[in-house]
Order: structure tokens, then C-alpha cells, then sequence
């Protein structure tokens, strides 16, 4: 099975182990991806507030690129990158204005329709089926709470994927995997995305009340399907313990991270110790449990 | 023939741009034209008397008047030209002012094209015939469909009359939506009070004759004179010797098997109940779906206790025939469900609210319950999860309605009402509480409707945030509440102990099935429509079947009421004559050419066409041919245009007639 | 008199209840129209008999425009319904008879339309001055057929 792979930058630099543990984890399932070649940044989270223009004709530029390679769908792991590419495809079969003045910018004609898939989607095509095959330590005693955040399910007229407000893709993955999914409240809440940068202080407060809530509800793990989402919980979480004491730590996982330990794959090779959350202590709770 | 030509000046306005005495002068050469004059002004009593005159004199059969628009005095100058004994369906207008001395400048054009118009209405008044118009006789009686407070309402107004009511209700008792409420704004006196004599009215009325337990299943005929059928179902208790005394509800040993429906699934009910103490009637049906006899063969502890022998487990459904002359339908709305969306329903829930998983979460008909006195906590505000009493509770309001994702563009109107009702019976009752409104207008039209919200707000103290909820989440036993207060622009987190939706009124799920069945208009929700929003409110477009209360639109208990008053008055106008009058512009089948093919009968909107046996004299049958149903036929001609061998002809416009006006247009 | 410029007959078939009612409204408001049309009164679109425009251009009429209420604003609930989907093919047909077909207009205004009215009908009547009189019938494509000839009485 191939599928067409736009990484986006994320998956290049602070989302290493996303690209790592997604690449061994399709390794294992037999899948191959076709990356867009000479691919550029999709303008994620900056373009669209400031220039609307910018905002579609960077994720264009990819979604031609992609097409010009024969590829019939495109993988986005990025829910940023999924979001942006699915926007600007929108924006250029429904604005003629737009995709003239974008065509001219690229200097390449835009052709057709792509099919986009985020990470979930990804596997529900491989088959929920084959990767219960592939597991081999079930995630027995994991309780995973299933993070959606805002970009893979809204707006829901433009991703069509899942309930917007209360999705369960993601958790029939964890129970395909053998593990658990508890019931929480902060699925679908912002972690403060964007602001990362500029006001940490929101990003923190966020960041909180979706980690409270899931360690109030039993969580050992968050599982994500985005970097951006992924850094802000992460990293967040020492600075809250600074000022909350009795705070306890959570690792957070990218779903792939979490099928591969499923899957028996080394978790250095999956980039278990590159989080600021002890993730390693994870495989041994898994381990544990197999013994 | 002998026809009449006379050309109004209409003071100046034909005058000005058309030579009236060049008309009228040309227009006495056309074919059969043996009288042409024109006058200032033929609409008035000279004018009138002028044609008349002609008319006794000349000894017309027909007359053209070029005049103004036909909408304008056709019926005056038919009515003349009758009074004089001219059939006024020989009577044509030619618009001479609307469609040509108003838009017209100069005088030769002007002329030349009321010439035209003249000769066009002269050829077709030669091929006219005499037409009377059509008698109906009338059935007075009404069948009213729906046994809330506007089918009571509808019901008891006909009957009062003197006129025979069939009032036909689906539930096992009348009552409607109306029964389940606890108090009623602005008044807030209790709704059972004012209710249940009227419900008791009805069962005692001797002009009612009231079928509960019953649906409509099928409509024939037209308005005066409809056939309808009534599927009265099995209730499995013989209603003619019941006597309602409660015992085989009492001894039920299934008791905790279905939730109650009146109680809005705040409690259970037996297999065998009534549906409240108050019903009318009050004879217990028994539940196939739960009941231990029907699924298992055995208890019929119900048949032992009872002394009548009311008990009949073979009862079959029966269909019941009623001839009535006017039917009213009144049936009501449903609540929107916050739940998850149905296959199929084009409604998407609320996620964001929990799809209704979360117990203390619920809609504006529970908490009527809740704050009913008969209600399952007996009017104390306790929540259904653990009975404790709510100190912090939030109301939200337009839960499906004026919410376009949701498929609701509509203003469920009500709802504000009933929320600032709510929230001041909360805290009448819980003095110590505190309850918040997310609101995102007021809308509190009404007599004292406005003063009742105020008195909310001031004396009560109910706490309004204008804004709308983004999420509830369930945390521990609170549910936090998040939302914005748009005013001071702040977000909003409320830790509630209960939350009610206001959610919004919306179509029963049948009505579109009972629209198509009674063959009457349903808008995109559901709703029944009106032939008229503003001048026939209560009119369908199909004659004899008028809509009283929420089956219409969202509406309040005095607007249904009034409503109801209106269809019945309706109806009673109707019933105020013993024959019906009609245009007889109708269509009609030549039998003799009639293939029997029924294209008419598909293309016709008012199901006018239909079959008929030709048989010799021994009997045998020659042919099925086309029938024109004089009552239902409302005369578009579509049959006309479809017939593939022309046999079935629209009645005053037919083939031949528009024929000779095509060709006079070309005869100059 | 060859030298006259040409003025075109226009036939209308107007529903009574918008299309005509519509055209009072403009007679009412003083909209100024170009007296080229006789309007013929039916009370719906779906009493329009194809025929009736065939009738028409056979009676000398240059062009014909057919108007009606707007869909799901008919009087008689379907009647456009009707006459809409008889036009659709009903066009083809007008065109394998020898009629050009942009010579048949169509539109839907309603009682309150006045001015779309004198918009709609100055319009076709300015299309069909510009098009000149309907004078021949005009030549139909011949399919691949097979010739008869007439004069043998046999097929060839």
C-alpha cells in the first residue's frame, strides 16, 4: 500500500519522533509513502492571520506539487499542515479570483481534487483490522486519553472527519491497540496552539486544565495526533509543576509513538526519549505488565 | 351570437393614449358584433345601466367590456351583464387600460393594440358557453386531528355551535403538551387547573365524539364532503366497559420496564397505565412491548383483578369510517432532542452539550416535571441523577433553534418565555439557589410577556448572561458550564448542579406522512403552511382544512388558542350554508376519446382525477376512462396540456378558445 | 410600403395569478413598455399546450414568451413544475420542426414583479426585432435517413 507523505516542517524539527515512530510503525504495517518532493511549509498557524493570500498559496504550492507527482492522496501527520492543505484546496475549487492570482504567484496551474488524510484517517484506510495483527504487546493497564485539539475535527464542514465535538476515532485505535481510552472532557479544547511563542502564559493556563482533566480521570497517558499540541502539553507541563506542586506529571504521546510500542518496536527508535515527560517509564509500565 | 362591444375611457387614463371612439368603431366590424359603444366611464352605475340597456334592446348573449384589468371589475361587469340576463361566463374583459394605455405613449400604437385586444376578446367570447356555477353540498361536521389545547379548543367551539365533532387524538388521552406543564406565563397559574375542565368538557360534550388512541390513516374526497379513515388501535382494554378504576394499573406486577412518556422518562410506568391520573379517557392501554402476557404467554394478573372483564387480548386494531365537511389539524410540535444524530434525521444534536448522556442535563419539558406538583418529585427541584436539591443551576437558551449548524435557522419563540418561567419557579422554590439564563435575545413579545422577564431579573433575582454556552463538562458531580458573556466580552464558567436546555419546538416527526396523506403544504421543518401568511393564516391550499396551534409554527398557549378559534370559525362559515358554490371553471373528459391512459391523473396537484367504468347495458365493462372530480378539480388545465388525445378540456379556457385568440392577434 | 422597419408580433401566455397580475402591477406603476405584445391569459403555466406555441408562430407571431409564477410559488402547488419539464423538451422539438428556438422565451415572474416584467419583455421584444420576422421555417439538420422518393412510391 503507498500513500503520498507531506511531513511539514513540524515533523522535521520539534516533531522528530512524530516522523520517526510514524515511519517505523508503517514499516511494520507495509506501507510505503511517496514524501512531496521539494516540498515547502504550508504556512501553518502564521500565514492565515496574516495574509489570507499566503495562507492558501503556500498549501497550494504542495497540493500542485503533489498532483505534477501522480499522487492520489496525500498524508498530512500534521493536523496543522492537514488543516491548511485542506483550506487552500478548498479555497482554489470554489475562488477562481484567488486560484488565478495563486496560480500566477506559483507560476503552476492548479488541476484537481487530492485526497487529504490526517493521521486517523491514515489508518482507518490501512485497515483497523491489520494493525491489530501487528500487535504484539497489547497495551494492557494503559488508560490513554485521546487528544484531538481543534485543527483535525474543526471546522467540521471543511475536515468532515469524525464528531466535531465529541470524536472517538482516535480511541477505537487505542482499543484496537489492546489499551484502554478513558472518558474525559478536554478532547476537542485548545491547548493555546499558536501562542506558544508570544503569550505562554494562555498556552500554560490551557495546557493545564486539559492535563487536570485527564489525570482526573485516570489517564497514564495523552495520546495526539499533532506536534503543535504535542509541544504545548510536553513542554509545558515542568513549568506547571513550579507552580503547582501537588501537580503530577503526564507523558503524552503521539499515536504513533503508542502503536509501536503495541507493536514491540524499540522505543529509542521511536523517539520515546526525546520528550521532556519521561515517556521511557511508559514501555516499562508496558513491559510490566507483559511479564 | 349577438355580442357587445363597450370601450371605457376610464376618464382620461384609456382616453389619453387610446382613441376609444376608433376602437369602438373598428370593433363593430369584428365577426358577431352587432352593438360597439364607448363611455367615460362604464364601471359606474350610467355606465353600468348603459350595457344593460343594450343588453334588453339588441338582445345580447355576450358582451367584451375593454376596460381595466379583469382582477379589477370582471366581477362587476359580470354581474351587470347577468342582471340582465347575459351569462356572466359570456362576458370577457380586454385590459385595455393596465396592459396598454398606462404603458403606452403615443395614441396610434396605443390604438392599434387595444384593437387588438378587443379582437382577441371577441373571438374568444364567441366560443364561450354558458356556465353555472358549481353547487356542493356540505357535510357539517368537522373532524379536528390533534387532542391538545388547540384541537380542545377547535373542538369545543364547533361543537358549541351545534355542530357533530370527530376529535381524533394518537395518544391514548387528550391533554396534549399542555397537560404536562406545571405552571403557565405570564400568569404562572397551574396548567392542570385550567386544563383539565376543558378536557372533561370535551368527554362529556354530547356533540364530541372523541376517539383517543387513534390516527388518521387515510383522506377521500373534498372540501363539504370528506370520507376520512381512523385507525383506532388496540388498546386491549374494551374502552365501552372500562370503567377506570385503576385496579389492573395497580396490580401490574411490571413496574419498572418503560419509562413513563408523560413524565418525559422521569419515572416508570406498569405495562397496563394511564397515562396520568387526569386522563380523558381515563381507561388504561396496555403496553404490548413490555407487557409479561404478549411476550411471554403468562401473568394476565391485569384480566383477573378486573370485575368488568375489560381485558381483551385479542383486541385488533379497527378502521373506522367518518364523513365530515371540514377537518382542523392541530397537532402539535415535539421537543428537539439534544442527542445524537439519527440515520437519516437531518438533525445533528449537541455534542458540545453531551448529547443528552449527561443525567443532570435536561430539556424544558423534564423540568415541567420536575416542577409539576404531580410530577415525579412532587414539585420539589431535585435532579434526576442523585434527587439532590440544585443550588447552582443554568438555563441556556435557543438549544436548536436559531442555530444554523444545527439545521434550525427558526426562533422557537417560546423558549424565552418558558426559561424566565423556570428559572422563577427554581427560585420560588429554592430560596437559596442561584440560577443563571444564557440568553442570546429576549424576545418577550407579548402582553405582560416583557414585565414577566424584568420581574424575573429584579424580584427573583435570576441572574442573565448574554451569551452563548461553547461546552459542558461533566466534573465530578457539578457540570462545569463555559461560556461568554458577550457584554463585558469575559468568558464565563459556571460549576452547575443541573442545567436546563431551552430547547426548541420543533415538527412531529409524522407531520410531513399526515401532510401528504390530507395532501396539504409542509415547509423544510415540517411544518404545516398556511395558504396565506397574512390575510388566511389558517387556510390550507387545499379547501375545508384549516391549522390551529403549533403544528403551524412554534407558538405559546393563548396564540394556539386563538388560533384554534379561528379554524373553527372557519369551518363554521363553511357549515354556515347548505350548498357550496363554485367557480365552474373545471375540467372536464370527453368519455367518448378518453384512452384511459390517466397521464392526467399523475400530473394533477389536487388528486381531482379519477377512475370511471363505462359498461354496456349487460353490464360488461367498454373502458376505464378519466373523471373529473368537480369538488377537488381547482382548474390549472395541467390535465388539459397532458392529455395526449385532448380529451379531458379545461372548461372556459379550451384548446378552441386559446386557438382563436392566437390567431386574432394575427388577423390584422 | 417596404421601407416600414420591421415590428415584431410578440404571442405572451401569462399565468393569471403572477405573470399577468405582474404586468398589472407595471400597466399600474407607469412602466413604460414597448407595445409589441398581446398577452394571452391562462390560469397557469401547466394549461400551456406546446401546441398553443406552434398555433402561435403558424399565426404569425415573430416570437413567444411563456411566464409563470416562480418554482414553488405556483397557484395550483406543480402546474410550472409541469410546464418547466415540458419545455426542456419541448425546445428540441421546436428546433426539429424548423423553428429556431431562441425565438421562445421563458421566465417566471411573480405578482409583485412589475418591473422584472417590462425588463423581460422589452428584452425579448428587442431579441426578436434584432433576429427580423419569422418568416421561413429554417432547415432542420438532415439526420442520415432514409429517402423516400416520393414521386416511385418506393423506398430506395
Amino acid at each position: 500500500m503507498n500513500f503520498g507523505y507531506y511531513p511539514g516542517c513540524s515533523l522535521s524539527g520539534t516533531g522528530r519522533e512524530f516522523d520517526k515512530s510514524l515511519k517505523e510503525v508503517l514499516k511494520v504495517l507495509d506501507v510505503k509513502l511517496d514524501e512531496v518532493k521539494d516540498w515547502s511549509c504550508c504556512g501553518a498557524s502564521s500565514a492565515h492571520v496574516t495574509s489570507h493570500f499566503l495562507s492558501v498559496a503556500l498549501p497550494a504550492r504542495n497540493l500542485i506539487l503533489a498532483k505534477e507527482q501522480n499522487l492520489e492522496n496525500v498524508v498530512a501527520p500534521c493536523a496543522a499542515c492537514y488543516n491548511r492543505l485542506l483550506g487552500a484546496q478548498e479555497e482554489m475549487n470554489s475562488n477562481p479570483i484567488l486560484k488565478e492570482k495563486v496560480e500566477s504567484a506559483i507560476e503552476k496551474k492548479y488541476t484537481n481534487h487530492l485526497n487529504i488524510l490526517n493521521l486517523v484517517d491514515l489508518f482507518n484506510n490501512i485497515g483497523l483490522d491489520k494493525v491489530k495483527e501487528k500487535v504484539k504487546h497489547p497495551l494492557k493497564n494503559i488508560n490513554a486519553a485521546c487528544y484531538y485539539g481543534c485543527l483535525l475535527v474543526r471546522p467540521s464542514s471543511l475536515t468532515k472527519f469524525d464528531d466535531a465535538e465529541q470524536p472517538e476515532e482516535m480511541e477505537k485505535i487505542i482499543t484496537t491497540l489492546g489499551g484502554k481510552a478513558v472518558e474525559w472532557n478536554y478532547k476537542v479544547e485548545c491547548c493555546g496552539a499558536a501562542h506558544s511563542i508570544a503569550h505562554t502564559e494562555i498556552v500554560k493556563n490551557l495546557s493545564k486544565k486539559i492535563l487536570d482533566d485527564a489525570i482526573k480521570n485516570n489517564a497514564d497517558v495523552i495520546v495526539v495526533a499533532c506536534p503543535m499540541c504535542h509541544s504545548n502539553l510536553d513542554m509545558r507541563q515542568k513549568n506547571i509543576v513550579k507552580e503547582n506542586k501537588d501537580f503530577k506529571e503526564i507523558p503524552v504521546l503521539y499515536l504513533t509513538e503508542l502503536m509501536g510500542l503495541a507493536f514491540g518496536i524499540d522505543e529509542k527508535k521511536l523517539g520515546l526519549d526525546l520528550h521532556f515527560i519521561d515517556a521511557m517509564k511508559l514501555s516499562k509500565k508496558l513491559e510490566e505488565a507483559a511479564v | 351570437m349577438k355580442i357587445g362591444v363597450f370601450i371605457c375611457y376610464c376618464g382620461e387614463n384609456i382616453g389619453r393614449t387610446v382613441d376609444c371612439a376608433a376602437v369602438a368603431k373598428a370593433a363593430a366590424k369584428f365577426p358577431g358584433v352587432v352593438h360597439s359603444e364607448d363611455y367615460k366611464y362604464m364601471c359606474s352605475d350610467p355606465g353600468q345601466n348603459l350595457i344593460k340597456q343594450a343588453i334588453r334592446e339588441k338582445g345580447l348573449d355576450a358582451v367584451v367590456v375593454g376596460s381595466c384589468s379583469p382582477h379589477m371589475h370582471e366581477k362587476t361587469f359580470r354581474k351587470a351583464c347577468q342582471s340582465a340576463g347575459v351569462n356572466p361566463y359570456l362576458v370577457e374583459i380586454a385590459n385595455l387600460r393596465e396592459h396598454c394605455s398606462w404603458i403606452h405613449d403615443d395614441i396610434p400604437s396605443g390604438t392599434r393594440k387595444s384593437i387588438d385586444l378587443i379582437r382577441i376578446a371577441v373571438e374568444k367570447v364567441r366560443r364561450n358557453a354558458p356556465l353555472v356555477p358549481i353547487q356542493v353540498p356540505v357535510t357539517k361536521r368537522a373532524l379536528v386531528i390533534g387532542g391538545g389545547i388547540s384541537g380542545i379548543q377547535a373542538a369545543l367551539d364547533i361543537a358549541n355551535s351545534g355542530f357533530e365533532v370527530v376529535l381524533v387524538e394518537k395518544e391514548p388521552s387528550i391533554g396534549g403538551h399542555m397537560s404536562q406543564l406545571s405552571e403557565t406565563f405570564p400568569t404562572l397559574d397551574c396548567s392542570q387547573c385550567i386544563l383539565t375542565p376543558r378536557m372533561v368538557e370535551v368527554y362529556q360534550h354530547p356533540k364530541i365524539k372523541l376517539m383517543s388512541y387513534s390516527e388518521v390513516q387515510s383522506l377521500e374526497g373534498f372540501i363539504g364532503n370528506f370520507k376520512v379513515t381512523i385507525r383506532k388501535k388496540a388498546r386491549y382494554v374494551k374502552d365501552e366497559v372500562c370503567t377506570g378504576c385503576g385496579l389492573c394499573v395497580q396490580k401490574c406486577p411490571i413496574k419498572k420496564l418503560a419509562y413513563s412518556e408523560f413524565e418525559e422518562g422521569l419515572a416508570t410506568r406498569p405495562a397496563v397505565y394511564v397515562p396520568f391520573p387526569q386522563a380523558v379517557p381515563n381507561i388504561p392501554v396496555i403496553d404490548k412491548n413490555v407487557c409479561t402476557y404478549f411476550k411471554s404467554g403468562k401473568c394476565q394478573m391485569c384480566k383477573k383483578v378486573c370485575g368488568r372483564e375489560a381485558i381483551d387480548f385479542e383486541q385488533q386494531d379497527q378502521l373506522i369510517q367518518e364523513e365530515v365537511g371540514a377537518i382542523i389539524v392541530a397537532t402539535g410540535y415535539k421537543l428537539y432532542s439534544i442527542g445524537k444524530q439519527e440515520e437519516g434525521s437531518p438533525y445533528k444534536g449537541y455534542g458540545e452539550y453531551g448529547y443528552g448522556q449527561y443525567k443532570d442535563v435536561i430539556n424544558g419539558l423534564q423540568f415541567e416535571r420536575i416542577a409539576s406538583a404531580s410530577g415525579p418529585t412532587s414539585g420539589e427541584i431535585l435532579r434526576p441523577s442523585d434527587n439532590k436539591e440544585p443550588k447552582k443551576i443554568v438555563f441556556i437558551q435557543c438549544v436548536g433553534s436559531r442555530d444554523e449548524s444545527k439545521g434550525f435557522s427558526y426562533c422557537s419563540k417560546i423558549c424565552c418565555m418558558y426559561t424566565a418561567k423556570h428559572a422563577m419557579l427554581y427560585k420560588h422554590k429554592v430560596h437559596d439557589g442561584e440560577a443563571y439564563v444564557f440568553y442570546m435575545d429576549i424576545r418577550a413579545g407579548g402582553k405582560m410577556y416583557e414585565e414577566f422577564v424584568r420581574r424575573a431579573i429584579e424580584e427573583d433575582g435570576v441572574k442573565y448572561i448574554r451569551g452563548r454556552v461553547s461546552r459542558i463538562f461533566k466534573d465530578g458531580d457539578k457540570y462545569k458550564v463555559k461560556g461568554e458573556d458577550t457584554i463585558s466580552g469575559m468568558p464565563v464558567e459556571i460549576d452547575a448542579d443541573m442545567v436546563v436546555l431551552a430547547t426548541a419546538m420543533i415538527a412531529q416527526q409524522e407531520a410531513p406522512k399526515l401532510a401528504q396523506t390530507l395532501g396539504i403544504p409542509y415547509d423544510k421543518h415540517g411544518f404545516l403552511v398556511e395558504v396565506h401568511p397574512k390575510l388566511r393564516p389558517v387556510e390550507t391550499s387545499t379547501g375545508g382544512i384549516f391549522l390551529a396551534g403549533a403544528c403551524h409554527s412554534p407558538r405559546d398557549i393563548p396564540e394556539s388558542v386563538s388560533m384554534a378559534s379561528a379554524a373553527a370559525a372557519k369551518a363554521l362559515v363553511l357549515f354556515g350554508s347548505d350548498m357550496l358554490e363554485r367557480e365552474p371553471i373545471i375540467a372536464k373528459v370527453n368519455d367518448s376519446t378518453c384512452a384511459g391512459c390517466f397521464y392526467c391523473q399523475k400530473v394533477c396537484a389536487y388528486s381531482a382525477i379519477e377512475r370511471k367504468e363505462i359498461r354496456d347495458r349487460k353490464g360488461n365493462l367498454i373502458k376505464t376512462v378519466a373523471y373529473v372530480n368537480s369538488g377537488l378539480c381547482q382548474g390549472c388545465g395541467t390535465c388539459n396540456a397532458t392529455c395526449p388525445s385532448k380529451s379531458v378540456e379545461l372548461i372556459g379556457f379550451t384548446d378552441e378558445q386559446i386557438f382563436a385568440e392566437i390567431k386574432a392577434f394575427s388577423m390584422n | 410600403m417596404a421601407e416600414e422597419k420591421f415590428e415584431p408580433k410578440i404571442t405572451a401566455f401569462v399565468c393569471n395569478w403572477c405573470t399577468y397580475t405582474g404586468a398589472d402591477l407595471a400597466g399600474t406603476s407607469r412602466l413604460k413598455q414597448q407595445p409589441n405584445a398581446r398577452l394571452i391569459r391562462v390560469p397557469c403555466t401547466g394549461r400551456i399546450d406546446p401546441v398553443f406555441i406552434l398555433k402561435a408562430f403558424e399565426s404569425g407571431a415573430d416570437g413567444v414568451l411563456i411566464s409563470g409564477c416562480h418554482p414553488n410559488d405556483c397557484h395550483y402547488n406543480t402546474g410550472n413544475f409541469h410546464a418547466r419539464r415540458r419545455w426542456i423538451f419541448f425546445k428540441d422539438l421546436l428546433d426539429f420542426v424548423g423553428i429556431d428556438e431562441s425565438r421562445l422565451h421563458f421566465s417566471w415572474v411573480s405578482a409583485s414583479e412589475g418591473k422584472k416584467w417590462v425588463d423581460v419583455i422589452n428584452g425579448v421584444i428587442n431579441k426578436v426585432r434584432e433576429q427580423g420576422p419569422f418568416i421561413n421555417y429554417k432547415k432542420t439538420n438532415p439526420l442520415e435517413v432514409t429517402k423516400v422518393d416520393f414521386e416511385k412510391g418506393e423506398v430506395a
